[in-house]
């Protein structure tokens, strides 16, 4: 079988124990939490840090604060599985509770961790393979090459977001508070992406996602729609997310944001403007399903061809839409 | 019929307890004291020579024990005498991304792997040839320097009596064209194999393997070793679905390497390797040309099948024959032409995957009588239902069937399904598909020509009445040793759990020839009949004499031997086993089994035969979005003739794995690679897409009982026939649901969306290859039909 590459393992009880080896080991050293993506990649030498430092002992990140009146506070810490039990963020937060449970499969969601979701690694199907694999087709940018494969000629790396809780969270306009070693900050979830497939997170090494804090869900409505292949297991490859406040049939206020299109989760502020102060009738929906595939550029290195990706996020965004208002559905969210 | 105590009911598997709590040992459970581990190096080059290896560095790394290149192995090897073209380690030329290259054996893997860094090898890369054409076309660049043409492995043509006469009697013809995508096995169990050498100059190697026997040989002939002198043991299979059934390139490395080492040597491969390793479904072009009267009657057919090899021979050659076969023996064919090239390309190798070659002429073929049916109006059930073959009798190319249960499969599934009452009734974004298929039970040759037989068994009796079984035959989950314990129980008036098993021990078990063509319940359990059979006549013969009671009066059940007539009057099994050892001395007996001879006399007749043919009808039902494509099936009603079931439950478990498959292979599996590299694109679990639990519809089985004459009990195969009619029964139920017609599997959610933008702009709808190779089929070898098709008459 393929083997780990030998590292160094901490397991710190406090976050400033964290924060002080994080520190000491600079670049070297990683997070973890559930491992579920990183050992993989590991043993792939897609990731080859020097040590590791497990944040699953940290009271902090383990924190589930409800208050309804000023929302959640999520530990980045927290198995899915574990906020999936709970009944009032699942009853209060649907895109959330659907976008969690379907990452992955049981006993990833059982392992991994929100905030390893939040964080977890840009995705390509150029990059996600053995070193034996990468190294038969030529490095790529990501890592131990200089020029990507799915855009030969540019200087940037194209390998695509895969978070599905990632829009989920910008949708809801939910806040992550990041504590590093200059001190703490808050930030909101949109803020922590950058569109590059290797720089992803606006996040430096030493710094630890500490917890997600949402905001209240007052009149909010949300929904999230996934692509994948099968029912279970699969990445998005597709993921649309859209939050509305809605006033007796009109729209107040939207969110729509696109996951696993590129390299970080996209906003479609033009078609968030088309809904607000409009009624969610089917002209509408339409109008906003055409401006989100005119908005987004999937490129051919995920599952699915790109340009049926493409089309499909006009179909998801209607379909979330349609849910959303109420109207009748087409299709299985949970099979798609 | 019979009165049966453990034949026909679903007693547990002799093994499942310990599967379930884990208690099995799979090769790579194995660990011997001092134990090596080996990693193989492999080619980033999909065609290139091999100028210089330098593994110096790598044999100076500390705990490396041995470094091995191909010149330490070079001679050739392979599952079929006429294609011995593998190497365990290349000696001059690599041929595809993944052929082994040198392996190294160390304390551990990280050494191991280490080591493999550190080898230095110098290629000159060869043009690559990555698809059929691209091989056919460039006759300058050779794969292989054998085959039937530039690389062509197989070219096959058979005329089997006059298809332009039996074209001529038809009112209608039509022509279409397939595409059935190349698919591999994903056996959880990744191949893993351990050899010892011991002082006393004996190899032993412990291996994942279906053909333990095969595998005997290769070892001899590659080592240079007397074939006593080597002794394989088959451990559990953890699936092989036919990925397991060649000897591969690591058993005979690990093997060396013990020789060399003096210490045991274990490997295990990687998934990705498994990917490499393959042996799996062949990707298949077909075009097929079928004849009909008016009423749907068939007058003449003919198949060409274009099969994408990959870079060695393995079964190649019986896989090209076997996408021609079977064509034969689910419809009366009076008439049929078959011309076949199997192709070698720079990929992973093709090989037996579940239906070996057949799947894919199947689903042209029932796709193909779907098209037929609906341009002449009539339905699609009854047309084949009318012109189902008889038995017994022989087909147009010579296969004997000797039972057939297709109309009572077909109308099993028919009306538990509803299907009249769905079939193009149903709204638009649903539907439902049929489809017919036939397999066989057991190749009626062997791998290698010999007159012996294909399975022996052996069996002792303990003098506390306990039963041991002895063959040659490897379980790979199916349940086979289960059904030996089944059949010697029932014989011998035992229960199962009185019978220990022990197979797949070349040392210990007299040959089988292997899991593989869905051979062992019929082959093994003749055999196990045979000797049980001999066995109970020394215990009924000294029981005879103790009760003062005929022979044939007394009757063995219940762990008791007894007057059939006064059941009181009786022996326990224990005493009875005691009697006849003291009257005639140990006590054991052989038997053994050799299938009926092929009753065809051409070159290519030996691909085909079998001792009995197992049908299937299925029905599928689908729901299809049309605005993502995508296909969702719902249910499955399939029907299948066992012949007799030995226990309805592994028959049931064996079903439910083809549908399983046969769903794969019909919506989402694919082997692709890089174009311009021919590397895998996804040689993993996660991206090489097989379906899920949440895919798997709901199945609903019946299970026809036809009594076959060359079975034992009447048994047929199960394995591997339930697959066929899966995938083109789903793709009529995609037609009948949103009107495209996919010829080329998978039916992903792209296609579907293709095919009914197609539709919407005026177009046909139907996605698939329109064209195939030109090639210069060479004559065809012209068959004289059996004499019961040699006249036309009946037709006209």
């Amino acid at each position: 079988m393929l083997r780990l590459p030998p590292f160094r393992y901490y397991a710190p009880r406090s976050l400033e124990e964290a924060l002080r080896i994080l520190s000491d080991h600079g670049s070297r050293a990683r997070i973890v939490a559930g491992g579920t993506d990183l050992y993989p990649k590991m043993k792939r030498r897609q990731i080859e840090p020097a040590v590791l430092v497990s944040v699953r002992h940290i009271p902090e990140l383990t924190r589930l604060a409800w208050t309804g009146r000023e929302g959640v506070t999520l530990g980045a810490g927290l198995t899915l599985a574990h906020v999936l039990a709970q009944s009032e963020v699942v009853l209060a937060y649907p895109a959330l509770a659907r976008a969690f449970a379907m990452v992955a499969h049981p006993p990833i969601r059982s392992m991994g961790t929100v905030g390893g979701n939040l964080c977890v690694d840009t995705r390509c199907t150029y990059y996600d393979q053995t070193f034996f694999w990468r190294e038969a087709i030529g490095f790529c940018l990501k890592k131990d090459g200089t020029t990507c494969p799915v855009a030969p000629g540019g200087t940037r790396c194209w390998a695509v977001s895969s978070s599905d809780g990632a829009p989920v969270m910008i949708a809801l306009g939910a806040r992550l508070r990041l504590i590093g070693p200059r001190g703490e900050r808050t930030i909101a979830a949109e803020e922590f992406y950058r569109d590059d497939g290797i720089w992803y997170l606006d996040k430096e090494p030493e710094e630890i996602l500490v917890e997600v804090l949402l905001p209240p869900r007052e009149d909010w409505r949300s929904t999230y729609w996934k692509l994948r292949r099968r029912g279970s297991i699969d990445f998005p490859v597709l993921g649309v997310a859209v939050a509305l406040r809605v006033e007796s049939g009109w729209c107040r206020e939207a969110r729509i944001v696109l996951g696993a299109v590129g390299s970080c989760p996209k906003r479609i502020r033009e078609a968030e403007a088309l809904l607000q102060g409009n009624r969610l009738e089917p002209d509408v929906i339409a109008a906003v399903a055409h401006v989100v595939a005119r908005s987004v550029r999937p490129l051919n290195n995920t599952d699915f061809l790109h340009l049926y990706r493409k089309k499909m996020a006009s179909v998801f965004t209607q379909r979330a839409l349609r849910e959303l208002a109420g109207a009748p559905l087409m299709g299985d969210v949970s099979a798609c | 019929m019979r009165d049966l105590n453990v034949i026909g009911k679903p007693w547990p598997k002799v093994d499942a307890l310990s599967k379930c709590t884990g208690e099995t040992r799979y090769a790579d459970d194995l660990h011997l004291p001092r134990m090596l581990y080996a990693k193989i190096l492999r080619s980033p080059h999909a065609h290139a020579r091999i100028r210089r290896i330098d593994v110096s560095r790598a044999r100076a790394v500390p705990g490396v024990h041995a470094v091995l290149t191909g010149r330490d192995l070079p001679t050739r090897f392979g599952i079929l005498p006429v294609s011995q073209d593998e190497e365990a380690l290349c000696v001059e030329k690599v041929r595809f991304v993944g052929d082994p290259v040198a392996a190294v054996a160390a304390v551990d893997e990280w050494t191991a792997e280490e080591a493999l860094r550190l080898i230095e090898v110098e290629y000159e890369p060869l043009p690559a040839l990555l698809t059929m054409e691209q091989a056919l076309a460039e006759s300058s660049v050779r794969i292989h320097e054998y085959g039937d043409g530039p690389n062509m492995h197989k070219l096959v043509s058979l005329e089997f009596g006059d298809v332009a006469e039996g074209f001529a009697q038809a009112d209608y013809v039509r022509e279409d064209i397939f595409f059935y995508a190349g698919s591999t096995h994903l056996p959880l169990e990744q191949h893993a194999a351990v050899a010892h050498y011991g002082p006393d100059g004996r190899l032993t190697l412990w291996s994942s393997t279906q053909t333990p026997h095969y595998v005997h040989r290769a070892l001899a002939k590659v080592l240079g070793l007397p074939p006593h002198r080597i002794r394989v043991i088959a451990t559990p299979v953890g699936g092989g679905f036919g990925g397991k059934s060649d000897p591969f390139s690591h058993e005979i490395v690990v093997a060396k390497l013990a020789m060399l080492t003096g210490r045991p040597v274990k490997i295990t491969l990687t998934r990705e390797e498994v990917f490499y390793v393959h042996r799996g479904r062949h990707p298949v072009l077909m075009w097929i040309k079928t004849g009909v009267r008016r009423d749907g009657t068939i007058t003449a057919m003919h198949v060409r099948s274009f099969l994408d090899g990959g870079a060695y021979g393995s079964y190649g050659v019986a896989t090209t024959y076997y996408t021609g076969a079977l064509q034969t023996v689910t419809y009366k064919i009076p008439r049929y032409k078959f011309e076949g090239v199997r192709v070698f390309t720079n990929k992973p190798p093709c090989g037996p995957k579940r239906g070996h070659g057949t799947p894919q002429p199947r689903f042209a073929l029932e796709v193909h009588l779907d098209k037929i049916a609906e341009d002449l109006g009539l339905d699609p059930v009854e047309m084949r239902r009318r012109q189902i073959v008889e038995a017994p009798s022989l087909t147009v190319n010579w296969l004997r069937i000797s039972s057939c249960g297709l109309r009572a499969c077909i109308d099993r599934v028919v009306e538990a399904s509803g299907f009249r009452e769905k079939f193009r009734r149903l709204p638009f974004g649903r539907g439902v598909g049929f489809a017919c298929s036939a397999y066989l039970s057991g190749a009626g040759l062997p791998i290698y020509w010999n007159d012996m037989p294909h399975s022996g068994v052996q069996i002792k009796i303990d003098r506390e009445g306990g039963v041991t079984v002895f063959c040659g035959s490897a379980d790979i989950g199916q349940g086979s040793d289960s059904i030996l314990a089944y059949i010697v129980a029932e014989i011998l008036g035992i229960l199962p759990e009185d019978v220990r098993v022990v197979t797949a021990d070349t040392d210990l078990t007299p040959v089988d020839l292997g899991s593989y063509s869905s051979r062992v319940t019929v082959m093994a359990g003749n055999a196990a009949v045979e000797a049980a059979e001999r066995l109970r006549h020394l215990l009924f013969r000294a029981a005879a004499e103790r009760l003062d009671v005929p022979e044939d009066q007394l009757l063995a059940r219940g762990r008791r031997i007894f007057d059939r007539a006064d059941p009181d009057r009786g022996l326990d099994f224990a005493e009875a086993a005691q009697l006849a050892e003291a009257r005639f001395g140990t006590l054991g007996a052989v038997g053994s089994y050799t299938p009926p001879k092929p009753l065809g006399r051409y070159k290519g007749a030996g691909v085909g035969p079998s001792p009995s043919y197992s049908y299937s009808a299925c029905v599928a039902q689908v729901s299809v979005d049309p605005e993502t494509g995508f296909v969702r099936v719902e249910k499955i009603w399939i029907a299948h003739d066992i012949g007799r079931a030995i226990n309805p439950r592994l028959v049931e478990g064996q079903i439910h794995g083809s549908v399983y498959m046969g769903l794969g292979e019909a919506l989402m599996e694919e082997q692709t690679f890089r174009s311009r590299l021919g590397v895998h694109t996804a040689p993993s679990m996660l991206d090489y897409k097989s379906p899920t639990t949440w895919e798997m519809p709901e199945v609903e089985c019946f299970l026809i009982e036809t009594d076959d004459p060359h079975g034992p009990f009447g048994a047929k195969e199960a394995g591997q026939g339930p697959l066929l009619p899966i995938p083109p029964a789903i793709a009529n139920a995609v037609y009948d649901a949103v009107g495209v017609r996919i010829d080329e599997l998978p039916i992903t959610p792209e296609k579907v969306l293709k095919g009914l933008e197609d539709k919407a702009r005026g177009g046909s709808g139907r996605i698939g290859p329109t064209s195939i190779p030109s090639l210069a089929w060479p004559e065809p070898i012209r068959v004289e039909p059996p004499p019961e098709w040699r006249s036309l008459g009946d037709l006209t």
